[in-house]
């Protein structure tokens, strides 16, 4: 038991950090990568233009990656829990509807990037908010709260649709349709702050709670037996996740599919005991997403929008991963 | 009334103003003792037991723990000293044997706080007290229903109270793990801790209970030997229906409904 566990903290150590070199070393710039090594471990050598791109261009973008990466899994995973749903990710309570509606109303009225953050933000927040006015008026019960999301998403869907129909055809439209598809082409050191400050403290509050986690997964009654005072912790829980997710969208766009996936990966790997799936989740995360970051910059000559690459890698995973799950309970062949 | 562990007195609750499911419930279990309270479905038990449990404030009269208000107690306090023992279900995610009784050192732990050695010996103690200890690495998910029972009772010892609450522990159960979950009950009860079963099976309190009472119409009219209080008037009162009582060779009491009876001369 223990020995896996060594192996499995040994896996991840090296895992995060290679994905993060290579996320630094490797782009369509025509670098060498022993030159690019030099400009990350030895500046005074390497030419200006390197160095600017990597500390300017590249650090950012695969911190952004790292960050929305490890929030979407460790929100995802908490959220599967307390929803006691393993379906669920962390759009369940509408966050990515309201920030895509958010978004859509900054760009129709060009407001620029920092205007287009603080819209998504504040609209992310505000569609939880609603999710939780119904929560508070008919009981926080996970049904109601999941009913709540699907209407809340349902409602800023409509309003994005609205956006994008008055939206001009040729300049705000495009725009709109590709934030959607989700994207760090835009990850600078200005932009990127929030994101670091939220996911830094996002992630304390996750780890600190991690074995307490479990408990959320029990019924109400057996959790409060157990001496839990289960809504305080399951509003803490969502108001932080939300938190991380609605910053994690405002510099990233939609990214669908790694708080879904990441969250089963790790279940797989290391059981869906919090005390270890927290963990592995984030680290998980980090990688997958810096991973697919790098191939999104790099594979084609144009950038892969990154929500469309999540999409084609995470579907396929999902179907092998929850079938497995499913045939492990007997409730598929 | 002194070493009575669990008290309550002239307990009432109600879900909806005007519609009492608890009208004047008074009960108590002593330390080494197992109290049966029989009823119809839909009878009250369950919410009884919440209330008994301090999950769920009465509207009037009070519930005492070793003398201490129930409603008084922090709630890992009172976690430490009663536990509820839920029916057997289905948790969504596959945790191991271990991981579930573990979740029951909760209320020694605080917010940020990770179990340690101290709790895995506890949880080892509590799954040695069940004779569930080999099965500790195993999924929960994937033992049997009876084992499962057990586990969560061990649940219940890990947290360290010494009265537990037990909601229908013998449904969906055949009558070997019946048996086993009751003998372990048994077991318990000899050691000094205490039990309050909710059952639909009056012959489960002749073979098993030091008390038992019927909880009818709200109310509980009289607790004591099940020999006593299970009787065919009793029956009649909580289930609308006759009852025989027979006697097997060794002594040992159980009730047939009369229908049952009736359908087999006619045969």
């Amino acid at each position: 038991m223990s020995s896996t566990r060594g192996r499995t903290a040994w896996i991840l150590a090296g895992l995060v950090p290679a994905a993060f070199l290579l996320a630094l070393l490797v782009g369509r710039y025509g670098a060498r990568i022993d030159e690019t090594f030099r400009a990350l471990f030895d500046p005074e050598s390497a030419p200006d233009v390197l160095r600017a791109l990597v500390v300017r261009v590249r650090l950012p973008r695969a911190l952004a990656a790292g960050c929305i990466g490890a929030n979407l899994a460790v929100v995802g995973a908490a959220f599967q829990g307390l929803f006691r749903n393993p379906l669920v990710d962390s759009r369940i309570l509408g966050v990515s509807s309201g920030a895509a509606f958010g978004a859509a109303v900054a760009l129709l009225v060009s407001a620029g990037t920092i205007g287009l953050q603080a819209s998504s933000f504040a609209f992310a927040l505000l569609a939880v908010g609603l999710v939780c006015l119904i929560g508070l008026r008919f009981g926080s019960a996970p049904l109601v709260l999941v009913v709540g999301g699907i209407l809340v998403s349902a409602f800023f869907n409509a309003l994005l649709g609205l956006v994008k129909y008055v939206a001009d055809p040729l300049s705000s439209l495009p725009a709109i349709t590709y934030w959607l598809l989700g994207g760090l082409s835009d990850a600078r050191w200005s932009t990127i702050v929030p994101l670091l400050v939220v996911t830094a403290l996002g992630l304390a509050f996750f780890l600190a709670v991690r074995w307490r986690l479990n408990v959320l997964t029990l019924s109400e009654a057996e959790a409060t037996a157990l001496g839990v005072p289960v809504r305080g912790l399951r509003v803490a829980v969502i108001l932080v996740g939300t938190l991380m997710i609605a910053a994690s969208v405002a510099v990233g766009g939609i990214i669908g599919w790694i708080g879904l996936v990441v969250p089963h990966v790790a279940r797989a790997w290391v059981g869906p005991e919090h005390g270890r799936l927290v963990p592995v989740s984030i680290g998980l995360g980090v990688s997958t997403l810096l991973l697919l970051d790098t191939i999104a910059r790099t594979a084609l000559p144009s950038e892969i929008p990154l929500g469309i690459l999540t999409g084609l890698v995470g579907v396929p995973a999902f179907f092998l991963l929850f079938l497995r799950f499913l045939r492990v309970r007997g409730e598929a062949r | 009334m002194t070493e009575r562990r669990l008290v309550a007195e002239s307990v009432a609750f109600a879900y909806r103003q005007g519609r009492d499911v608890l009208r004047d419930v008074s009960l108590s279990v002593g330390a080494g003792e197992t109290l049966f309270v029989l009823g119809a479905n839909g009878g009250g038990k369950t919410t009884l037991l919440d209330c008994l449990a301090g999950l769920r404030a009465p509207r009037s009269g009070r519930v005492l723990l070793d003398g201490d208000p129930i409603d008084r107690l922090t709630a890992s306090e009172r976690a430490k000293r009663i536990g509820l023992v839920p029916q057997i279900h289905e948790p969504v995610f596959d945790y191991t044997v271990g991981e579930v009784v573990l979740m029951g050192r909760t209320p020694h732990l605080g917010l940020f706080a990770r179990p340690g050695r101290r709790d895995g010996a506890a949880v080892d103690r509590a799954l040695d007290a069940v004779g569930l200890r080999a099965l500790r690495d195993r999924i929960y998910t994937a033992i049997s229903g009876g084992e499962r029972q057990l586990a969560l009772i061990a649940r219940g010892l890990a947290q360290g109270a010494a009265c537990l609450l037990m909601d229908e522990p013998a449904a969906h159960l055949d009558p070997r793990y019946q048996h086993q979950v009751f003998e372990a009950v048994t077991r318990l009860t000899s050691e000094g801790f205490s039990f309050v079963v909710a059952s639909h099976q009056p012959n489960h309190a002749f073979l098993y209970a030091d008390r038992a009472a019927f909880l009818v119409g709200g109310r509980i009219e009289t607790a004591g030997p099940p020999a006593d209080t299970v009787t065919e008037e009793t029956l009649r009162a909580a289930y609308g229906l006759e009852f025989e009582l027979t006697r097997g060779s060794a002594g040992s009491r159980a009730v047939l409904p009369r229908v049952l009876r009736a359908q087999d001369g006619s045969r």
